[in-house]
């Protein structure tokens, strides 16, 4: 195999990986940039509403015998999913009975539109989460077990016999159902009644309350869904990685890198964000050492919002 | 600065040293000589990030990288240069301040979310280059030879009496900065960056040196905790909860004041320690639970923080007594000699201010098109124009808020464009806000006294300059009141004030008269007629036709961006375009009779 054809090899596989991982990077992004589109809040706990939602899938797998009911081909999967309900009603509850209280039409007209009290609010819900779940579940790294972990397709062999790509069959099916998700998102967000209500909540909380929204509650379902849906992709990546309860820190920035990326307030853009995050991140290994990696997400991250604030496929930016 | 030394602050300041010292001087128990430097260490931390984020609302959540850098200076410095802390802690705080500069350069293009959201980014990405660069875990080399010169002490007192003394220069600092038109100005920027800016505040130059001095105060913290704690790893100087424990800390006690910090850190640090001690061997995440409850009780029952709930707690036990002693103060004050402004003698009338071929488009749509006119000294031009004439666009792009696409502008042999607003406000061109925009959590002084700065360079003159103004626009008797109390009249009073105190030569109003009753109006009038028997130019957008033509001495009308028509009232309002334009044919016939 020629130095070339290597070359070659480690670019596929790397952009191969870079779409498997980028399309659950894109259904987390949805996720907090539903919450984010809708409500113009940033949840510092978006990242630990993923951990919450790894070890429920956890959980569910084992404590509840999802693995014995179903084996441990669907179970991860069915887990994950399941994540998705939990995380929901966890979302509802919160939003119900703290995030309400600084969000939303309270916090009309309040100095800087309540953007003081919503960062640190959700910021201690994060403390209490993380710290919360180092009690609760231990510091020690845990994973979901698939035998389908250690399995791959290869594709190819392209090029002469001598270059192929192995797709990792756990990740490959993480993707199929990152994309249905986001798909039925999409079909949910654009054609139902509900779906232009949250738009309609997004684009003017207070015209909204005139043509008779119910901004609050909009703004529940928001956060509710916004939760489960990033539960879901953290329940597909705990398939793939190990994680300990301070795993949500490390995947806020890439949410958040994902969301500013796609454009604030794009739904859709946040999916392509994320995609776009999960390709850099693949890529950069072929250059770079693993702790870089992540200081290479920060890097982008930080030239996105100095070059395109309003995303790279948004419209317009935000009011500010 | 001077007055700092008579500040009534230090009175408190100085007990509250004393009893802090005492206490440390007693405690025996190693352990509890700990918490006692670490109180202090993240009240500094907090003092920190109060400068930038109290003051100013721009929210940080990345002061973990001052204190992280602090840190890896002094730990650096001593490992490989073996540089004593003493020499280390102020090597940390040039590197603070540097960090600051090459923060503060990108980021301050930034407003609320995006901002909060990349200094987020800062400290972490700084983690993993340490953690890449192999400094995962630096202990600081015992130095058994001449440890008081390294700043190792066996009695750990010291240690906490050092604190003390960081800590009470810190809170020196943050007075000087509250006391003086640097606090005044980012106050001026947190409650309304634009009219700060208008009102010839430079908020670029105010937000750099508060970040500066605030990653300089920052680093220090962190200097001084590497030394303490004789180990450094990326994830204790680095991590969510370094920057986080900053407006924890903050927060809790109350934004915006020194106190704020001291009573946040004295409350939490020891509790969460001593739980830390107790139970942090079963419950390993106790503290930052802690941590986390304490912000989220604060932020639903006291968002502003326990010293503001207090003070207002006693300041409402206190209404029934006589008035306070500042109003008093404002009444009292003896004049002071202002310096008349040495205006060049208006020979004839000449021109003061020069548009020429003046354009801006936004996409498709041409808001100005080609708009040249002169306005000359003394006089007061009024704007009139349909809406969407581009009228408030031709004030933006004359105080800078716009940058125009075409054209040039000329005041007093000065070319405006391209100029910021704070510029085009220190030449001597004030103005005010189709929409109002005050400084609502200020005094009403306070808003004028922010306008004044850029008229004197002195504190003290300044504040006589706005109250000066106050008297003119017939708002003495307001002068303590909030401003967001005042009717709407006495905002745009205010804001008149505000433009007047900083002796501008020419005044740009924007729909002064907006939503006024007709005797208002008539006070309005009066107070701007008197402006031009003091030789200051005005040029006003109204619509409202009737006290236009009583006030201007020249009507120039826009519509769809374009010159349509200039010249004396009389002629204007008779000229057949702008009739069909703005005025309609009702009014050319009521106007006639």
């Amino acid at each position: 195999m020629s130095g070339g054809e290597i070359l070659l090899e480690n670019f596929l596989q790397a952009l191969t990986a870079g779409l498997l991982v980028g399309a659950i990077y894109g259904v987390m992004c949805v996720g907090l940039g539903l919450i984010f589109g809708v409500m113009r809040v940033i949840n510092f706990a978006q990242g630990d509403f993923m951990m919450l939602g790894m070890y429920c899938s956890l959980y569910m797998i084992g404590g509840l015998g999802l693995q014995s009911l179903l084996g441990p081909y669907v179970a991860p999967f069915v887990g994950a999913l399941l994540a998705g309900p939990v995380l929901f009603v966890g979302g509802y509850i919160l939003h119900r009975y703290l995030v309400s209280r600084v969000t939303g039409i309270r916090a009309i007209g309040v100095e800087g539109e309540g953007h003081y009290a919503q960062l640190i609010l959700t910021l201690g819900i994060a403390l209490v989460l993380q710290n919360g779940g180092l009690i609760l579940f231990g510091s020690e790294p845990r994973s979901v077990r698939s035998p389908l972990s250690s399995r791959a397709w290869e594709l190819g062999p392209f090029v002469g016999d001598n270059v192929s790509v192995f797709l990792n069959q756990a990740r490959g099916y993480s993707f199929l159902l990152a994309i249905l998700i986001g798909l039925a998102l999409y079909l949910f967000i654009s054609r139902t009644r509900l779906g232009k209500t949250l738009r309609a909540a997004a684009d003017n909380p207070t015209a909204a309350i005139y043509m008779g929204i119910d901004v609050d509650r909009a703004h529940r379902i928001a956060f509710a869904l916004g939760t489960a849906i990033t539960a879901i992709a953290g329940g597909l990546i705990a398939i793939s990685n190990p994680f300990q309860p301070y795993a949500g820190l490390d995947f806020v920035i890439i949410m958040y890198a994902g969301v500013v990326l796609g454009g604030m307030g794009s739904i859709l853009g946040a999916f392509w964000g994320g995609m776009t995050i999960g390709l850099v991140q693949q890529l950069s290994t072929l250059a770079l050492s693993p702790q870089l990696q992540n200081a290479a997400i920060f890097g982008i991250f930080l030239l996105i919002v100095f070059l395109r604030p309003q995303g790279l496929f948004g419209r317009s930016a935000e009011r500010t | 600065m001077a007055g700092l030394w008579r500040d009534k602050a230090l009175i408190p300041l100085a007990l509250f040293s004393v009893s802090y010292l005492a206490i440390t001087l007693v405690v025996q128990n190693s352990y509890y000589q700990l918490i006692l430097t670490l109180v202090p260490v993240w009240a500094v931390m907090g003092l920190s990030w109060n400068v930038l984020s109290g003051y100013s609302g721009l929210v940080s959540f990345g002061h973990a990288a001052f204190f992280g850098l602090g840190a890896y200076a002094v730990t650096i410095a001593l490992v490989q240069f073996d540089i004593t802390p003493w020499l280390g802690i102020p090597i940390g705080m040039v590197v603070g301040v540097i960090a600051a500069v090459v923060i503060g350069f990108p980021t301050f293009r930034l407003r609320g979310h995006y901002f909060a959201l990349s200094m987020l980014a800062y400290p972490l990405a700084l983690l993993y280059i340490f953690q890449w660069l192999g400094y995962q875990e630096v202990p600081l080399p015992m130095k058994r030879e001449h440890p008081a010169f390294y700043m190792q002490f066996d009695d750990h007192r010291i240690y906490a009496a050092l604190a003390l003394g960081l800590m009470i220069v810190a809170i020196l600092l943050s007075l000087m900065v509250e006391r003086s038109r640097f606090g005044m100005s980012l106050l001026a920027i947190k409650q309304n960056e634009a009219a700060a800016e208008a009102a010839g505040i430079d908020t670029w130059k105010w937000k750099m040196r508060a970040l500066m001095l605030s990653g300089a105060i920052a680093a220090a913290a962190g200097g001084f905790y590497a030394v303490v704690l004789l180990v450094v790893t990326p994830e204790s100087v680095f991590g969510m909860l370094t920057s986080a424990q900053a407006l924890i800390v903050t927060l809790f006690g109350g934004v915006g004041t020194v106190w704020g910090p001291v009573i946040g850190a004295s409350i939490l640090i020891p509790l969460s320690e001593s739980l830390q001690a107790e139970l942090g061997d079963k419950l390993p995440g106790i503290q930052g639970v802690v941590y986390g409850l304490a912000i989220i009780l604060i932020i639903l029952l006291a968002p502003e923080g326990i010293y503001w709930r207090v003070r207002d707690r006693l300041v409402r036990r206190r209404v029934a007594a006589p008035p306070s002693a500042p109003a008093q103060a404002v009444a009292a004050q003896p004049a002071v000699e202002l310096p008349r402004r040495t205006l060049p003698a208006p020979v004839g009338g000449g021109t003061i201010l020069e548009l020429k071929g003046l354009s801006k488009s936004f996409g498709g749509l041409r808001a100005v098109q080609d708009v040249s006119f002169a306005v000359e000294q003394g006089m007061i031009l009024g704007i009139i124009g349909p809406n969407g004439a581009g009228k408030t666009t031709l004030f933006n792009l004359l105080n800078g808020f716009l940058r125009a696409d075409e054209g040039e502008v000329t005041f007093q042999g000065h070319r405006l464009l391209g100029l910021k607003p704070n510029r085009v406000c220190r030449l001597g061109i004030g103005r005010t806000f189709q929409v109002v925009r005050v400084f609502a959590r200020m005094s009403v002084l306070q808003n004028v006294v922010v306008g004044a700065y850029v008229a004197d360079r002195d504190d003290g003159r300044a504040r006589a300059l706005a109250q000066e103004a106050l008297v003119r626009v017939g708002l003495a008797a307001q002068a303590d009141a909030p401003a967001g109390a005042l009717t709407n009249k006495q905002l745009r009073l205010l804001e008149l004030a505000r433009a007047l105190a900083a002796r501008p030569q020419l005044l740009l109003l924007d729909e002064t008269l907006a939503g006024l009753g007709r005797g208002e109006i008539d006070e309005l009038l009066e107070v701007l007629r008197s402006l031009r028997q003091d030789g200051t130019t005005v040029v006003i957008i109204e619509h409202t036709m009737h006290a236009m033509v009583r006030l201007a001495d020249r009507f120039l009308v826009l519509d769809h961006g374009r010159v349509l028509a200039s010249g004396l009232p009389s002629d204007v309002v008779e000229d057949p375009s702008v009739v069909e334009a703005y005025l309609g044919k009702k009014w050319l016939a009521r106007a006639r009779h």
